[in-house]
């Protein structure tokens, strides 16, 4: 019980860390460890199959992408653009009116039952596969050609004369 | 694997949905304060990520598989948008020479 709370404080450190940290590879490590902290919340709901493919997705593949794209520019602290203090006071302010709206409108709700793995096995990977396959088989084919069309749009767009 | 699922056992939903608010928020906030259009897209997926650990809390919650196919969508569509955004980025650097995203302010007002 303890621990879902050790790891959920540690998310919202290192989110916090993300937005602050003032080099911008500094903020991709400190998304990554994030990720990571995700990735042991999928693991105590269970969700084995979503655990590996956000431990593989995100914190392999997406941010190798960001970590390589941010080396390519050569972005570092001493070209980094800042906004006036008073605009960051603003944005700060305006997220947290944001919480404030959300934990309110969670406060009416007023339901806090526990969460209770009602089938234990849900997560895995035969159970998804078979839903994926039966209920969901014509939107797991359309995001192939989703990820097929990214693929050709990503190489239209970065080539040099397009 | 019982000691694991033994951990949650008894957690609120509402603090599932509080710590995804807060993270939500979190990226809202790093949108907000931040003119480095890579930490913009950082910020983004951040708010993915509080979405998909909300909708994996209820799909337990609920003991209904679709929510976690659902978040499964939600990754393959985060990789296509970062792939086609990064190459988006890149493009923009080369024609100004930074990704600060003032610069790109032609279709402002």
């Amino acid at each position: 019980m303890n621990l879902f709370y050790v790891v959920a404080f540690l998310s919202i450190f290192f989110s916090l860390l993300v937005i602050f940290s003032k080099n911008p590879v500094h903020s991709v490590l400190y998304l990554i460890v994030t990720f990571f902290t995700f990735t042991i919340h999928y693991i105590l709901l269970n969700a084995q199959f979503l655990a590996i493919v956000n431990f593989i997705v995100y914190m392999g593949a997406i941010m190798v992408l960001f970590l390589f794209v941010l080396m390519l520019l050569n972005l570092n602290e001493e070209t980094e653009p800042l906004k006036p203090t008073l605009l960051k006071v603003m944005g700060v302010v305006a997220g947290m009116c944001l919480l404030v709206t959300l934990a309110g409108s969670l406060k009416a709700l007023s339901i806090s039952e526990p969460v209770v793995l009602q089938n234990a096995n849900l997560g895995l990977v035969k159970n998804l596969g078979k839903v994926l396959f039966n209920q969901f088989l014509l939107p797991f084919e359309i995001s192939s050609l989703l990820l097929l069309s990214a693929m050709v749009g990503a190489v239209l767009l970065a080539k040099k004369e397009a | 694997m019982e000691n694991i699922t033994q951990a949650i056992q008894g957690i609120p939903l509402n603090h599932y949905i509080l710590l995804s608010s807060i993270i939500f928020a979190i990226g809202v906030m790093g949108v907000l304060i931040r003119r480095n259009a890579i930490v913009i897209f950082m910020s983004v997926e951040l708010m993915l990520n509080a979405v998909n650990l909300l909708l994996t809390a209820f799909s337990a919650y609920r003991g209904d598989a679709a929510g976690q196919v659902f978040v499964f969508f939600i990754m393959a569509l985060a990789a296509a948008e970062v792939a086609v955004g990064l190459a988006i980025i890149v493009m923009v650097y080369r024609n100004t020479n930074s990704a600060d995203i003032n610069l790109l302010n032609k279709l402002k007002w």
